[in-house]
């Protein structure tokens, strides 16, 4: 049934006018169910669009308070909001930009004792989030509820992508595991350039509603990288792997697993 | 000589040539940064010194990316 209101109609004319979307497609973004974790630099643009898209509830998830060297790239946050909890933040520009959202707020660390019962409240589960960790935790999370999710991870001047659905190839199935912590450069550490987390997340965002319209190949069984500094991108084929810890013919992983954080020395950068 | 392809790159290295070999010759700076290919299969670590390169081979250098926030 399609009940759009005249003024709905209005606001998603652009997305109505697509062939491959049309009034039905808008109505599949509307019944759509969506978790970011992270209000941070993918979670920021993946949120925005997403909420303008007309995605009809967004989880997001983040125990951090916005900081003045987060406004370099999380455009969702704003001067004003230094010192706010980042889901507050984020949900005031997302209803601002669209009060049709449903948004739900969860200020706190995604870990293995409450990744499940988030998650299975959503259809879809974005990572944009800064370790390894909770990358290898959204990934284990999301293969056990037969959740599918999009990876995101950014560096300097790259980022990488791709979108698990259930049957395809994961992360583990391709990083195994996370590299050993003291070896990690975190962006709080390595530096990143803002505009690259607005490129990663609205590819994201893209493949968010690619997957609720249907429309197009997801990035499954490919991981998408680029490289800001040549403007270069690749699609390198990725395989689900049987012997895969998590998703494989005998999986070995049987519950969730909170490795250890690398420890963020941000401070050391500080001016004493 | 032999032509393999390295990150979608073409190139010509001498053979024999392990895969930790050609890791090094890449300058791959941190390799517990990274994850391999050959031929599109997941190339656990503990057999990166142990793995030959033949003609045609094509590996991929997946590197890790943690950021995001």
């Amino acid at each position: 049934m399609f009940d759009f209101t005249e003024e709905q109609i209005q606001r998603y004319s652009r997305h109505i006018l697509l062939q491959d979307v049309g009034v039905e497609g808008q109505e599949k973004i509307q019944n759509a169910k969506v978790l970011v974790v992270g209000a941070g630099g993918l979670g920021a643009p993946v949120s925005l669009y997403l909420a303008a898209a007309g995605i009809g509830r967004i989880g997001i998830v983040d125990a951090d308070v916005v900081d003045l060297s987060n406004l370099q790239r999380q455009v969702i946050h704003f001067t004003k909001d230094v010192g706010v909890p980042k889901v507050e933040s984020a949900k005031e520009k997302i209803l601002a930009i669209n009060p049709d959202v449903k948004v739900d707020t969860y200020r706190e660390f995604l870990y293995s004792a409450n990744a499940l019962d988030i998650i299975k409240e959503y259809d879809f589960v974005v990572d944009g989030t800064d370790n390894f960790p909770v990358k290898f935790l959204i990934n284990d999370a999301c293969v056990m509820a037969g959740k599918p999710f999009s990876h995101g991870g950014i560096l300097r001047f790259n980022g990488q992508t791709f979108t698990h659905l259930p049957g395809t190839a994961c992360y583990r199935c391709f990083f195994k595991e996370p590299p050993p912590a003291g070896a990690v450069p975190t962006c709080s550490q390595a530096g990143v350039l803002g505009a690259i987390a607005g490129m990663l997340g609205t590819i994201q965002a893209a493949e968010v509603l690619k997957y609720f319209t249907g429309v197009g190949q997801l990035l499954t069984n490919r991981l998408l990288i680029f490289d800001a500094k040549t403007m270069q991108f690749r699609t390198i084929p990725v395989k689900h792997r049987p012997t895969c810890e998590i998703c494989g013919e005998h999986p070995t992983i049987d519950h969730l697993i909170d490795y250890e954080q690398p420890t963020c020395e941000l401070k050391k950068h500080k001016k004493s | 000589m032999a032509k393999i392809i390295v990150n979608g790159e073409a190139k010509e290295v001498q053979l024999p040539l392990t895969l930790s070999e050609l890791i090094k010759q890449n300058n791959v700076s941190q390799p517990e940064m990274v994850s391999v290919q050959v031929n599109e299969d997941f190339v656990d670590r503990t057999e990166w010194p142990d793995i030959q390169i033949k003609e045609g081979d094509a590996v991929d250098f997946l590197y890790f990316m943690g950021g995001g926030m």
